[in-house]
C-alpha cells in the first residue's frame, strides 16, 4: 500500500481502492448478505412489509419439504419431497456431466499436448474454440433440432436401419445431459490441455523406458501432473452445469426439472423473491461445498483453480 | 548382464534433414563407449534409436545380437538417462528408483529394499524419502543413475548427464560414473560434447560431426592419431598450416607452406583439397637457435603462466600466430616478450590430415 | 501396435471435431430450408425467407442494440475495475491478499442465478428498479474478476524499477501510470476487454433475473426457442457463427503473419 502511494500518489491510489471497494462491497458482499437476509423473511403483500408479521423464520427453507413424490432409488421406492428430489438430481446429473466431460476430453487434451504435430496444434485449437464462441443458447438450440423426434439424428439412424422407429431423445434428463456435455466440455478440455502441455515429454519417455505400460504412464505420471487442471476443469463444468438455466429449459422434457428452474419459478412465476432467495442460497451453498470437496480431494488451492 | 550394440548403416532423417548418416559402430559388452561431437551433430538421435524412441530411417540396430527394430522402449534391455534427468517430481526418491520395479509388479517391501541398496551403491543413503526438488544437482544425478540401474539394464544410455553440474562436481562424478560402471559391468554408452570427459572416462570414443562418425578408437589413439582435421581440432588444440603435399613416401611427406617446407606424418586419404598440417602446442618446442628441422622464426608476443604448463605465443612472418606449451618442471626457461626465437616440431608429431568426412 | 494407436488417436480427434462442429452446421443449414419448423430434414428446398423475416423483426433489432450497449458498458467498467484490482492485489501481500484475492476469484464460481437474484434484491431495496443497468452491474461482478486475472498475469512480468526510474526523472504520479504502467498492460487490457465483451453477450442467467422487461439477444433467442419457433433463429445463428468464424480466421491469419515476420527477422539476423 505504501508502495502504491509512493508510485502513483495518494489520489490515484485512493481512486483504485474506491473502485475495488465498490466492486467487492456493492456488487458482491452486500448483495449476498441481502440475499441471505431476505431468505428468512416471509412473502407478504407490500402493505404488510415491516409490519408485525414480517419476522425472521426458516419457513422459506422448509418449503423444500413440501409435496412429496414417489421416487425409486436402487429398486426401492421412497416418498421424497419434490424440491429435495430436484436438488439431488441436479447434483447427481451435474456430477455425471462432469465425469462424462472428463472421460471425453482427457484423451483430446493428451492428444493435443503430446501426440499431435505441434505445427497443426494452433489450427486445431482454433477449430475447438469456434463452438466456444457461439452462444450457449444457440448450442442448446442446435441439439434441440438434432434430437427432435423427426430430426436429423433419427432420420440418419433410420436410413442406416440402426433403428426401426424414431427414438424419443428429449425424454427425462437425457437431452439435458447431452446438451450440458456438449456445451461445457471445452471448459474441461482447456485446463487439462494446459496442464499436460507443461509436462516434460522426457518424463513420459523415462517412464516408458523403465518399462511402464501406457495405462501406467497415464496413471502414475500424466494424471498426477495434470491434477490442478483436472480440478479446475471439474469445478468449472460442475458449477456451470448445476447453475445452468438455458440448457435444462431448452432441452428439458416434461419430467425433468433443474434446481435453477425451480428458483426461477419462485422468482418469476410465484413472485416470491424471498423463497427464491432461500433456494438461491441453497444453490450457492451446494456449489461452495462442491468446490471445497474438489479442492480437498485434489489437494489444490483456489488460486490453482482459477487460472 | 551386459550386451553389445551394433549399429549397421544406420540413417535417421527428419523430413529432408539427415540427422544421422550411415553410422557403423560395434560396441562391446561391458564397454564404456562415448559419442563425442559438437551440439546438433546427432548424438541424442543415435541414443534415441538405441533406446527405441526414434526408429532409424534405414539400417539395423542390434542389442546383444538381436535386431530390435520395431520394439518399443519398454521392451528393450536399455535404460536411458535423460539430458535433463527427467526425475518424477511428484514421487519420492525411493519411489523414483523403484518405479521400474513397480511396473514389473514387484511387491512393495522388495522394491524398497532394492531402492535402499541402490542408494548405497550411488552413495546417497538416507535420501529415500526426499523429493527430487529437495536434492542438489549431483544428488539428482545419482538418483537418475540408481533409477536406471534398478531395472538391471544390459545397456545404460547416458545423454550428457553431467552438463548441468559445476566443474568440480563434474570431475567428481566422472570418476563416480566410471566406478559404478566397473562395479556393475553394464555396457555404458555415454554422450558428451566435452572432449575432456570423453577421453577421461571411456574405453573407446566415437567422434561425430554432422551426423557422421569420423573416428572410433581408444582415447589415446583419438588424441595422438586423429584421422582427420575435424577430429584433430575438436579433440585438443593445434597449430594449423595451410599448404600442399609434396613427394609422399613411406608414411611421411614434405609439406610446402608460405612459412617454409616441413616434414611430417602423412595421414591416410590426405590428398586433394582441404589437406592441412596439424601440430599440437605441447609438441611445439621453442629454441633460440634454428633447430635441425621444421623450425619457424617467430617474435614472442605473449607468455601466460597456466600452472602446470606455460603457454607461449609467437608471431611468424605474415602475422600467423603459433602456440607452444612448455611443461612447467620448475626449471623451464621462458623467452621474454618481444624477443626473437624459433618454434619447431618433431616430424613424427606433426600430422598432415584430410578434411572432415562430410559430403552431404 | 504403436502405429495403430496413433491412427486411433487421430481418428478420435477427428471424431471429436466433427462432434463439436456438426451441430452448428445443422443449425446453420436449417436457416435455408423452406420449412416452417427449424430442421434440415425433410428438405423442402432453398429459401432466403427466414433472413428476410429476421430483418423485419423489430424486437430482434432492439435486442441486438441492447446487447451491444450492455456488452460495451460491461467491458468498459470491467476493464477499469479489473485493472485497478490487479494493480492493488499485486502490491499487497500476506493474509489480507489471500482473503481479497480469494473473494475476487470466487465471484467467477458463483452461479449466475445467485448473482442475478442478489443484485436485484439489493438494488431494489435501495430503490433502483430492475432493468438492463442492473444486468450490467451483475455481469461486472464476475467479469471484472476475469479481467483482473488477465491483467495480473501481465503485471507479474512488469519491472517495477521502470516506474522508479520515471519518478526519479521527475515524472508525476499520473504520468508514471499513463506512460509507463498502462502501456505495458495494454495487451492484457485489450484481451480482457474482448473477453468481457463476449462474456456479456453470452450471459443469460444474470440478465434473466435482473433485466426487468428488456430484451438482450440471448434472452430474445431463448424466448423464441421456447415459444413459436421458426427458422428465423437459425438465420440469426448462421449470421452469428459467420461473424465468429471471420473473427477466428482473421485472428489466425494475423498470427501466422506475425510468425512469418518473426521468422524472416530471425533469418536476416543470421545473415
Ligand atoms: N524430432 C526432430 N525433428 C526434426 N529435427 C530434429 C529432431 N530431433 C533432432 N533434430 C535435429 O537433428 C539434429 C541432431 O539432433 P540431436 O538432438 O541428435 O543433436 P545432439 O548431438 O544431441 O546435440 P546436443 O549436444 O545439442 O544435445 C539437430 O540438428 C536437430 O535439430
Ligand atoms: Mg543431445
Amino acid at each position: 500500500m505504501q508502495d502504491l502511494i509512493r508510485r502513483y500518489g495518494a489520489g490515484l491510489t485512493g481512486l483504485m481502492v474506491l473502485l475495488v471497494a465498490f466492486w467487492l462491497l456493492m456488487l458482491v458482499i452486500i448483495p449476498n448478505i441481502t440475499l441471505f437476509e431476505s431468505s428468512f423473511r416471509p412473502y407478504l403483500p407490500v402493505v404488510e412489509m415491516g409490519g408485525p408479521r414480517d419476522v425472521y423464520s426458516v419457513n422459506n427453507y422448509m418449503k423444500v419439504f413440501d409435496g412429496s413424490v414417489e421416487t425409486t432409488i436402487l429398486g426401492m421406492t421412497f416418498m421424497v419431497p419434490v424440491h429435495i428430489r430436484t436438488f439431488f438430481l441436479t447434483i447427481w446429473y451435474s456430477v455425471t456431466v462432469t465425469l462424462a466431460c472428463f472421460v471425453l476430453a482427457y484423451p483430446i487434451a493428451f492428444y493435443l499436448a503430446k501426440i499431435a504435430n505441434p505445427k497443426s496444434v494452433p489450427t486445431l485449437l482454433l477449430l475447438l474454440f469456434v463452438p466456444l464462441w457461439v452462444s450457449e443458447v444457440l448450442r442448446a438450440f442446435a441439439w434441440w433440432i438434432i434430437l427432435a423426434l423427426k430430426g436429423p439424428l433419427n432420420s440418419l439412424l433410420l436410413s442406416l436401419s440402426l433403428i426401426d422407429k424414431p427414438v424419443r431423445w428429449i425424454t427425462d434428463y437425457d437431452a439435458v445431459l447431452i446438451g450440458l456435455v456438449y456445451t461445457y466440455i471445452l471448459f474441461m478440455l482447456f485446463p487439462i490441455y494446459n496442464a499436460i502441455s507443461s509436462l516434460d515429454t522426457n518424463q513420459i519417455e523415462a517412464a516408458e523406458d523403465l518399462g511402464a505400460s501406457r495405462w501406467r504412464i497415464h496413471w502414475r505420471i500424466v494424471l498426477p501432473h495434470s491434477k490442478p487442471g483436472i480440478a479446475s476443469g471439474a469445478v468449472m463444468v460442475f458449477m456451470l452445469s448445476a447453475g445452468s438455466l438455458l440448457v435444462p429449459s431448452i432441452l428439458g422434457s416434461t419430467t425433468s426439472q433443474w434446481f435453477t428452474q425451480t428458483i426461477q419459478q419462485w422468482m418469476n412465476d410465484a413472485l416470491d423473491w424471498n423463497t427464491a432467495s432461500a433456494y438461491a442460497f441453497l444453490l450457492l451453498f451446494l456449489c461452495t461445498a462442491f468446490v471445497s470437496l474438489v479442492m480437498w480431494i485434489f489437494r489444490v488451492k483456489l488460486s490453482d483453480i482459477a487460472k | 548382464m551386459s550386451a553389445g550394440i551394433d549399429l549397421e548403416n544406420v540413417v535417421c532423417d527428419f523430413g529432408s534433414f539427415r540427422a544421422v548418416d550411415h553410422v557403423n559402430v560395434s560396441i562391446k559388452p561391458g564397454e564404456f563407449f562415448s559419442f563425442l561431437g559438437p551440439s546438433g551433430c546427432g548424438k541424442t538421435t543415435i541414443l534415441r534409436m538405441i533406446s527405441g524412441f526414434t526408429e532409424p530411417t534405414q539400417g539395423v540396430v542390434r542389442i546383444g545380437g538381436v535386431d530390435v527394430r520395431g520394439q518399443r522402449p519398454n521392451q528393450r534391455p536399455t535404460a536411458l538417462i535423460f539430458q535433463n534427468l527427467a526425475l518424477f517430481p511428484l514421487m519420492t526418491v525411493a519411489e523414483n528408483i523403484a518405479f521400474g520395479l513397480e511396473v514389473r509388479g514387484i511387491d512393495k517391501a522388495k522394491r524398497r529394499a532394492r531402492a535402499d541398496e541402490l542408494l548405497r551403491l550411488v552413495d546417497l543413503p538416507g535420501a529415500a524419502d526426499k523429493y527430487p526438488s529437495q536434492l542438489s544437482g549431483g544428488q539428482k544425478q545419482r538418483v537418475a543413475i540408481a533409477r536406471a540401474l534398478a531395472v538391471e539394464p544390459a545397456v545404460m544410455l547416458l545423454d550428457e548427464p553431467l552438463s548441468a553440474l559445476d566443474l568440480k562436481l563434474r570431475q567428481h562424478m566422472r570418476a563416480e560414473l566410471r566406478a559404478i560402471q566397473k562395479r556393475t559391468g553394464v555396457t555404458f554408452i555415454y554422450i558428451t560434447h566435452d572432449q575432456g570427459e570423453a577421453l577421461a572416462m571411456s574405453d573407446r570414443v566415437g567422434v561425430m560431426s554432422q551426423g557422421r562418425i569420423q573416428q572410433v578408437a581408444d582415447p589415446r589413439e583419438i588424441y595422438n592419431n586423429p584421422v582427420n582435421g575435424f577430429v584433430a581440432s575438436f579433440v585438443g588444440e593445434n597449430n594449423i598450416f595451410d599448404g600442399t603435399v609434396v613427394n609422399p613416401a613411406g608414411g611421411m611427406a614434405s609439406y610446402e607452406t608460405p612459412l617454409g617446407t616441413f616434414r611430417a606424418r602423412l595421414g591416410e586419404l590426405a590428398t586433394g583439397k582441404g589437406v592441412k598440417l596439424f601440430v599440437r602446442p605441447e609438441h611445439t618446442a621453442i629454441s633460440l637457435t634454428a633447430a635441425v628441422e621444421n623450425a619457424v622464426p617467430v617474435t614472442i608476443s605473449e607468455v601466460s603462466f597456466e600452472g602446470s604448463f606455460i603457454s607461449v605465443h609467437g608471431v611468424a612472418a605474415g602475422g600467423k600466430t603459433l602456440v607452444a606449451e612448455i611443461r612447467n618442471d620448475g626449471a623451464a626457461t621462458v623467452p621474454a616478450i618481444g624477443s626473437a626465437a624459433f618454434m619447431s616440431f618433431d616430424p613424427a608429431l606433426g600430422a598432415i590430415l584430410p578434411d572432415a568426412e562430410t559430403d552431404r | 501396435m504403436h502405429k495403430l494407436r496413433t491412427t486411433l488417436s487421430h481418428l478420435y480427434m477427428g471424431a471429436f471435431l466433427i462432434y463439436l462442429i456438426i451441430p452448428l452446421v445443422i443449425m446453420a443449414g436449417a436457416a435455408f430450408n423452406d420449412s416452417k419448423l427449424p430442421s434440415i430434414v425433410p428438405w423442402r428446398g432453398w429459401t432466403l425467407r427466414w433472413f428476410h423475416d429476421l430483418f423485419q423483426d423489430e424486437r430482434m433489432w432492439t435486442a441486438l442494440f441492447n446487447t451491444m450497449v450492455v456488452a460495451l458498458a460491461v467491458a468498459v467498467i470491467s476493464i477499469i475495475i479489473g485493472t485497478a484490482s490487479a494493480i492493488l492485489i499485486n502490491s499487497i501481500s500476506g493474509r489480507i491478499r489471500t482473503v481479497i484475492y480469494g473473494l475476487m476469484i470466487s465471484t467467477i464460481l458463483i452461479p449466475g442465478a445467485v448473482i442475478g437474484i442478489s443484485t436485484l434484491l439489493m438494488w431494489n431495496k435501495i430503490g433502483v428498479p430492475p432493468g438492463l443497468h442492473l444486468s450490467v452491474l451483475g455481469q461486472v461482478s464476475y467479469i471484472a474478476a476475469m479481467v483482473m486475472l488477465l491483467v495480473l498475469a501481465r503485471l507479474q512480468t512488469f519491472d517495477g524499477a521502470l516506474e522508479e526510474a520515471a519518478l526519479d526523472l521527475g515524472a508525476s504520479h499520473g504520468q508514471v501510470m499513463r506512460r509507463i504502467l498502462l502501456p505495458h498492460l495494454y495487451p492484457a487490457i485489450g484481451a480482457g476487454g474482448a473477453v468481457a465483451f463476449f462474456q456479456s453477450i453470452e450471459n443469460f442467467n444474470v440478465t434473466q433475473f435482473t433485466r426487468g422487461g428488456a430484451d438482450t439477444l440471448t434472452v430474445y433467442v431463448f424466448s423464441r426457442v421456447r415459444s413459436g419457433i421458426t427458422p428465423t433463429i437459425n438465420a440469426l445463428a448462421l449470421i452469428m457463427i459467420t461473424i465468429t468464424l471471420m473473427a477466428a480466421v482473421w485472428y489466425e491469419l494475423s498470427r501466422r503473419r506475425k510468425e512469418r515476420i518473426m521468422l524472416a527477422g530471425m533469418s536476416r539476423d543470421e545473415d
